[in-house]
């Protein structure tokens, strides 16, 4: 008698939270409240140039949904070449899907940072790409893809230290002519393909100075990793 | 009273799901090499106790690290892990880890076994080696990262020239397709070995000449840069 009491209770128990949701539906389904207001959601990124002496290319800083605009062991995109190889961030910029970009006003000096100011509504979950091209080199670039902003709340903050990639597209020949940055003024991008084709880690530099007589580079144009450090922080 | 009855068969029953869930944990350990020019050889992935290690930094190598490091073989590391009942997946690449490319091994962890270890010879090296050394294996299902450093066994002056791969043999070993990717006649670049604990790797230094010079190591290709490898494990219960 008292068991099946309790079962009762239970029954009715379970059927309480059924119909209780049950109403949370039919109240949207009759009388639809209005679409909730989409929250803003401005992220403040800043990037710091702690190399050596690589000037790092007028950052590209994205917003989109989940996608990578490169991965270690893929070709690299020709948009993410022209940066890559040039410092031109353009291409990166223009890419498909975006929520939100900014632009770099200008390089990023050893020793310098820069900060950027995004803002999105939280109608869709927003993803963080930078970009930036290490100018005095082939085609090294460093940054982040791919990075899920959807657990930061208002203030919270997060740092990250950045390796140094190499595109693959170019060969690191360091030679006269082939690296756009003040180490050289020679040539940014060319839609030749000279080097493995694969986005990887890079292998640093070697400079002059080192083992590679040809090279235009200095010892102070190596660099190790990490290059450089990023800090985002949701500011609303 | 009949409420608080209530709750404790609620309570027994989520308790009663929560050991149903318990029971081994599997770990798919997913390597994949950085580089732009080195080559990994057959990687030994080995879950164990967490008083036992590979290798350990600032002490000697073993006999079996030594060969593994020196020439890429692993069967003396596996018959140390399996006299001690580690779990693990051998040569999971089927041969070399080219750059870039990624290798994963599969297996189930003795309830005893939470620390991870990876190591793999670095080529074209004269004893490098990528390590990851008693990494606890997390007991929370997710899926966790970890970038693995280039260690120097310290068994083997770095000449950087062609040579052998057997323990003591001067020189780097060749398996194809490295023979075809270095240089030859190098000089050689040191006869010292100035640390004869495990180290982290000094780098190859290499230089541009194919023909000759003091390397037979490209220094624009075959360098790297810290990390070496990126570890991802995903853990399930």
């Amino acid at each position: 008698m008292k068991l099946s009491m309790l079962r009762n209770l239970a029954v009715v128990g379970m059927g309480t939270a059924l119909l209780a949701a049950c109403d949370h539906n039919d109240n949207n389904r009759n009388t639809p409240e209005p679409e909730p207001e989409p929250v803003m959601l401005t992220y403040e990124v800043t990037i710091e140039n702690i190399s050596a002496a690589q000037p790092l290319s007028p950052v590209a800083v994205l917003l989109h949904g989940e996608q990578s605009l490169w991965q270690v062991g893929e070709s690299a995109s020709a948009a993410l070449e022209v940066l890559a190889e040039g410092g031109d961030n353009s291409d990166v910029l223009a890419t498909e899907g975006t929520l939100a970009t900014e632009s770099g006003s200008a390089p990023v000096g050893p020793g310098s940072n820069e900060s950027y100011q995004l803002t999105v509504s939280d109608e869709q979950a927003a993803y963080l790409s930078v970009v930036t091209m290490l100018v005095n080199t082939n085609d090294a670039f460093t940054g982040i893809t791919n990075k899920a902003l959807s657990d930061l709340a208002v203030n919270d903050s997060m740092s990250m230290m950045l390796p140094v990639y190499d595109t693959g597209t170019e060969a690191n020949s360091e030679a006269a002519g082939t690296i756009p940055g003040p180490a050289d003024g020679g040539e940014g991008f060319n839609a030749e393909r000279d080097d493995a084709d694969t986005v990887s880690y890079h292998p640093g530099v070697v400079s002059s100075q080192d083992t590679l007589p040809d090279s235009v580079l200095m010892a102070e144009h190596r660099f190790d990793n990490p290059v450089a450090r990023l800090i985002i922080t949701r500011v609303e | 009273m009949t409420r608080s009855n209530l709750f404790r068969l609620m309570l027994s029953a989520a308790l009663a799901g929560t050991a149903v869930q318990a029971h081994a944990v599997d770990v798919e350990v997913e390597v994949q090499n950085l580089t732009r020019g080195i080559y990994f050889t057959p990687l030994l992935v080995t879950a164990h106790t967490p008083d036992q290690s590979l290798f350990n930094v600032g002490e000697a190598a073993s006999a079996e690290l030594q060969a593994m490091a020196e020439g890429g073989d692993i069967s003396g590391l596996e018959t140390a892990a399996m006299a001690i009942s580690a779990d693990m997946v051998a040569n999971p690449a089927g041969g070399l880890l080219m750059p870039t490319a990624s290798t994963t091994a599969t297996f189930t962890t003795a309830d005893t076994n939470t620390a991870l270890s990876i190591v793999g010879m670095l080529l074209p090296t004269n004893d490098g080696f990528v390590g990851l050394n008693s990494w606890p294996i997390p007991q929370e299902a997710g899926t966790y990262t970890v970038y693995l450093n280039a260690y120097d066994a310290g068994t083997e002056a770095n000449d950087e020239i062609r040579g052998g791969g057997a323990p003591g043999a001067p020189g780097m070993p060749v398996p194809p397709p490295l023979e075809d990717l270095i240089g030859t006649g190098g000089s050689g670049v040191t006869t010292t070995i100035n640390n004869a604990m495990v180290h982290i790797h000094p780098g190859n230094l290499g230089d541009a000449d194919m023909m000759g010079g003091q390397s037979d190591i490209q220094n624009t290709v075959q360098r790297w840069l810290n990390p070496v490898a990126k570890v991802t494990v995903t853990v399930t219960e």
